[in-house]
Formats: structure tokens, sequence, C-alpha cells
């Protein structure tokens, strides 16, 4: 905040695949005008460029899952005035979360010959478990269109507009035939936020939550609904346990028919 | 193979108490993921070089048993964002395999094509915003966009074309939806294809410019030896289809995959490394395709490589810049092929019944081979699962490049050998969060 007046944006990275931060470069169009008004500040996968926070908004992607993440997170956070978590990972443990339903030990087993030299944490947690966070992106991956939306509302400082309706309310908006009433394809929609602009519908798929839930969703009675297509218990634990399987409504959902399998 | 690992490591241990200069880059950057190098020196001598890879492990393998073979084209995606669609595409290719299906000549056509787009959008990613940087001296390619605006313009509207290939069959670049085991969800009418074919051959052209401006680029006098390995085949230029072969004679059925290479941990890495069984190293990757498949190339993209000096003997790895360049024109062209022959399928995909079996798949990543294997039960629930990323069995191959390059240019300012190797490790576009099942940089001297 020196010389310059441009904001100073940070993308910071841990258990994670990079498609979000990916996202950022993804904005073709819009990219070098983004950079006109912000200075990317520390960006690895982009730049070998490391400017001194402390940054005034950190995106983070991916989810806590070594001891040594645990501390770093906290350094992310003195150092940044915005912190927004970006992705499933980041915001509810993402895939990697799948570990907190089983002992870990047999999954190091499972992939490396020598566990001794794995360090790994029991579990995948999500960044707001450890600090504060200001703002969270959904979606495995984030939509591009969001992260524009947020980046512009930080510049302008107003309020990201970011729905937090169900991907139903995106399928009646596009006109798309709800795949779970018409063809009784099992579908999350109606228990997952919006934000993709519900994608898989509109390719005869049914939603698999990759945007994690909804606000107050019910994730009991889509089960019901579910079963009542002939959906099986174990399906229904795998279909609640993926991309966002910590976060709370759906690992209470998965949990349960677990337990009535 | 242990002590293989070692003699890399420590080449020679002798007198440590010896003055130590370093270099150190703890990360490394413009690579997908974590990692590093550590090298010290003694004298003229590398005593201990390990190109190290941090990012937290991540147990793709273990999530997969269990699941229903219906969800691992989902699964996989997310080991890694920059190249979903290899994923997807091993991993339906051995699960097929695995129950007897046969996808049809228009399935698999689109399947190729999907597989362009991702070629296109993270070759010119890796090209532009990744390793052309290097080459010019930039820290990244937004500081290239000052003194060369129409390059990186020209670079994010290739890549774009790539994106909205990917975008118009997956439903979107980044994890597409629309991949499923038999065929597709869905697939597009035709007109929602051709929509994009002004654009791609705009890209195509861009592509031959870029070989052009590529080989005009100031390239280290720098080879090795490789043994090259890609999956191969007599009409096409492999991507999702072919036998595997190596210029030092293996030509194998992609199931004996392991017959031949063995992955093994090593201490300072949460990747694991794989080699051939007897000759150790080996090279997957843009080189490797194009050095095994020149002939297989469209008549465009071979004539646009012999302009730019590029040929089948090339063993510097500095020249895979090239050779990325070269897919990208092909991609186009491939793409153009495709789109302009579709028929629109009766029938988005194969029925598919689960039978208990063992599949496998290779599929060529933007980086290079990409091998799953799975083992499956009656109910087409995953027993075990296999995943063996590019950047793994890339990874030996770097440390031994880099155990080669750097006691030549020891006269070199420690910032620019430090540099300089961070670019050699480019060259083979390494995606540390594939490996992971992850890279920083520091240099010790004498």
């Amino acid at each position: 905040m020196t010389k310059s007046r441009k904001p100073k944006l940070a993308v910071w990275k841990f258990a994670s695949c990079d498609g979000c931060q990916l996202s950022l470069l993804d904005c073709e169009d819009e990219l070098l005008a983004i950079t006109e008004h912000i200075t990317i500040a520390y960006f690895p996968e982009a730049t070998r460029t490391v400017i001194k926070g402390p940054y005034d908004l950190s995106l983070v992607e991916g989810s806590i899952t070594t001891p040594h993440d645990a501390e770093r997170i906290h350094q992310v956070r003195r150092s940044s005035k915005y912190l927004v978590t970006i992705g499933a990972c980041a915001t509810s443990g993402g895939i990697q979360a799948l570990r907190n339903f089983k002992d870990v030990k047999s999954f190091i087993t499972a992939v490396y010959p020598t566990p001794q030299f794995i360090e790994t944490l029991n579990k995948s947690t999500p960044i707001a478990d450890h600090v504060f966070v200001d703002f969270q992106l959904r979606g495995c991956p984030i939509s591009k269109h969001q992260l524009l939306e947020l980046v512009n509302a930080f510049l302008n400082g107003r309020k990201p507009n970011i729905p937090q309706y169900s991907v139903c309310i995106e399928c009646k908006r596009n006109g798309t035939q709800c795949v779970m009433v018409a063809e009784g394809v099992p579908c999350l929609g109606p228990v997952t936020q919006a934000g993709c602009n519900a994608i898989c519908p509109s390719y005869h798929r049914g939603c698999y939550g990759c945007f994690g839930p909804k606000e107050t969703p019910n994730t009991h009675s889509l089960a019901k609904q579910w079963k009542a297509l002939g959906i099986k218990d174990d399906d229904i634990v795998r279909a609640f346990r993926s991309y966002n399987a910590y976060a709370e409504p759906f690992q209470r959902e998965s949990i349960a028919h677990e337990k009535s399998v | 193979m242990k002590s293989k690992s070692k003699s890399v490591k420590k080449k020679t241990t002798k007198d440590k108490k010896e003055s130590v200069k370093s270099i150190h880059v703890k990360q490394l950057a413009r690579v997908e993921g974590e990692g590093a190098l550590h090298v010290k020196m003694k004298g003229d001598e590398i005593t201990d070089l390990t190109f190290t890879i941090f990012e937290p492990p991540r147990f793709f393998e273990a999530f997969l048993r269990g699941r229903n073979f219906s969800e691992v084209p989902d699964i996989t995606a997310r080991i890694c964002g920059i190249c979903p669609i290899a994923y997807q595409m091993s991993a339906t290719q051995a699960i097929e395999q695995a129950f007897g299906i046969q996808v049809n000549d228009q399935i698999h056509d689109l399947r190729r094509l999907i597989y362009c787009g991702e070629w296109i959008e993270s070759h010119v990613l890796h090209v532009f915003m990744l390793h052309a940087p290097d080459f010019l001296s930039y820290e990244d390619a937004i500081q290239m966009a000052k003194d060369h605006p129409e390059v990186v313009k020209q670079a994010l509207r290739m890549k774009k074309t790539g994106n909205t290939l990917m975008t118009i069959l997956g439903g979107r670049e980044i994890h597409p939806v629309s991949v499923r085991i038999g065929g597709f969800y869905s697939v597009p009418p035709k007109e929602n294809l051709t929509a994009l074919l002004d654009e791609l051959k705009w890209t195509r052209d861009a592509a031959e410019k870029t070989i052009e401006w590529t080989a005009t680029l100031d390239f280290p006098d720098f080879e090795r030896d490789y043994e090259y390995l890609a999956l191969h085949h007599p009409e096409r230029y492999a991507i999702i289809e072919g036998r595997l072969i190596t210029n030092k004679g293996l030509d194998v059925d992609i199931s004996e995959f392991e017959d031949h290479f063995v992955e093994m941990q090593v201490e300072h890495s949460h990747a694991l490394h794989s080699v051939h069984r007897e000759r150790g190293s080996y090279h997957v990757g843009p080189l490797a395709r194009f050095v095994l498949n020149y002939d297989q190339l469209t008549p465009a993209a071979k004539q646009a490589a012999q302009h730019a000096g590029l040929d089948t003997k090339c063993k510097n790895p500095f020249k895979s810049i090239i050779a990325r360049s070269v897919e990208t024109l092909y991609a186009c062209e491939e793409a153009i092929r495709i789109i302009e022959s579709y028929e629109q399928p009766e029938h988005a995909y194969e029925e598919v019944e689960p039978r208990p079996s063992t599949g496998y798949g290779c599929s060529e990543a933007p980086r290079g081979l990409l091998y799953h294997k799975y083992r499956i039960d009656e109910r087409g629930i995953i027993l075990n699962a296999k995943i063996v990323p590019p950047t793994a069995q890339n990874q030996k191959t770097i440390e031994e490049d880099l155990l080669d390059y750097i006691p030549e240019r020891l006269h070199l300012p420690l910032d620019k050998l430090t540099w300089q190797c961070e670019q050699a490790i480019r060259n083979y576009d390494p995606c540390i969060s594939c490996a992971t099942h992850f890279l920083k940089l520091t240099i010790d001297h004498d």
C-alpha cells in the first residue's frame, strides 16, 4: 500500500487439485483487466514473484490435512485483511474428508509402501475450523463467474451477490426439465447450493452435490424420495459422501443411512 | 530399487564439515502444485539432489475402494484440476475394458474431441503462461504481457478455445460432468460444435505461429539419451488408444505396464517415483509422443515441426515447448476433423453391466502417460485401484537432468542458476497435484 494504491491479492494452496485457483487463469477475457485493478502479490501457480504481505485479499484453496498446514493457515490469516476460501476442499474439507469416516492409517498403507515417511492428520478439515473466514465460495470446482463477482465486490467494497438457494431454482430458471420427477433419476439438486448453473441436469444426469448443502437443506426428505425411486441405502451413503462429505447436513445424512445398511 | 534412489540422492557423501554455499528455492512457481528442489554442492560435485514434492499426501486409491464403478470418472477427475479429462478417460477405458464394453467410433471420436480441448487448454497455459516467461526472463505472463501484449492476448484466446470445447462437451472446463462409463450422459447436437469451428481454425493458425515463435527461443545446449514412453497407434496420433512403446524397443499391451514399470517410494517426496524395472528412469510427455508418434501427425503439424527444426532425434528437454506447440496445432486439426465429420449418435452411451474383473486404462494426459487399473466385484464395487500419473513417471528423469545440467553451469550467479534449474524442471510441465498421491527448490553450494 505504499506507492501503489492497487490492492494486493494472494492465492494460497493447501490439500487440493489446483482446479479452483486455475479458475482465475481460466478467466481469459478478464484476467488482464483484473490485473489492472489488483496486484498479484503471491500466486505460485502463475508467477515467481513474491511480494511481501500483508495482503488485502487472500484466496485460500484446499483443506487442512497435515500438522504443518494446520500451522501455516494461521500465518496466512495473520497476513490477510480479507480471507476467502475457494472451493469444496477449503469450505468443507473436500473429497479428502472421506478419510474422516475411516482409519487414515489404512489409507496410507494402501497408497504408500513405506508409510513412516508420510505425515498426515486423521481428518481433512475446512479452513473455517482453524481460522476466521470472511467469505466462502462453494463448488468443486468454484464457478469462475462467482469468483469474478467476488473480486468485483471486493474491489468495490460491497457484499458479493452469491445466492444460497438450491440448484432446483437454476433448473427452473433455465427451463431444464426436472430429471428426478420426469425420469426418476436421483438428484441432489434440492439440497445443493446453486452456483454451477445446474449443469448436471442439463446434461441428463442428477446433481451430485459438488456445491455442498444449501441453506436449511431437508436431506432426510430427499433421501426418502430417493428410496421411493428404489435407491439403496449404501448408494445414498455414497451420494452424500463425496466432494462435501464433511459438511454437516451431508455428513449427518450419510451416517444415518450407514447405520441402516 | 531403494538403493537406486539413494544413488541419485547421495552421489557422494564426503566431508560435510566444509563450508556450504546454498541456493534455496522454497517453492517452485509456475507448476501445478507444491514442490521444491534441494541441491548440495561440494566444489563441482553434487553431493545431494532432491526434487521434493511436499504437497500433502492425498489418498485417492484408498478413497476409491468401496465406491461404485460409475463414480470413478468423477472422483479421479479431482486428482487434478488441470487435466481432469485425462483422469476421466483413463478411468472409463479401464472400467469398460473390465466389463467388456466397446464404445462405438462416434463416442470414441467425441472422447478424442474433449481430450483435444484439454490438450489445447493445458498446452497453451504451459507454453505461454508457465514456460515461455523462463525463456524470456519474465517472472510471469502478466509481466510478459506488458512488453508483449499481443503474444499474451493471443495465448488467452487460444486457451479459451480449448476451454470452450471442453465446456460444450462436458458442461464445464474443470471437472466436466458429462463423461460416464459407456459414453457420455448426453452428447451435443452438431450445431453446438460447428459453432466453434471458426475459433478453432483461428487457434489452429495461431498454433502454427506459436511453433515458429517457440523455435526462435534460446535453447540451452543440453541433451540426454532418454527412454521415451508413449501410447502408440498405427493410424492415429495416440491419445486414448494404442500400445505402450519406447525408443528402446519396448512394445507391449497396456495391461503389461506393471510388468515393466514399478513405483517406488522415496523419503523426500510424497510422490511415488515410477521407473523401468531394468533401465531405471524414463520420459513421458509431449516430446516422447512427438518422437514416437511423428508419423501419425497431420501433414501441417509435420511441416511446422520441420520448419521449427524439431525432429524425432530430439534429446533436448527444453524443446518440449516446441513439441507442445506442435501438439496444439495437431489437437486443433484433429478437433476440426472430428467436428466436420460428426453426426450426433443415437445413443449417448452403451448400457453397462458390471462383472467381476480387472481392467486397465492408459491415455496421454497433456503432460504424459496416465495409467489406471481397477479390480471390480460382481456388484460393480471397486476393490482395488492403482493410478500412475505422468509426473511420478518423470520425477526421476527430472532429478537426473538436473544432476547433468547443474555442474556445467556453476559459473553462473546463484539466482540465475536457480532460475535455470526451475526452467529445467518446468520442461516437464510437472503437475504436482497429480503426482501426490507434490515441489520447493534449494541449492546448497560448497
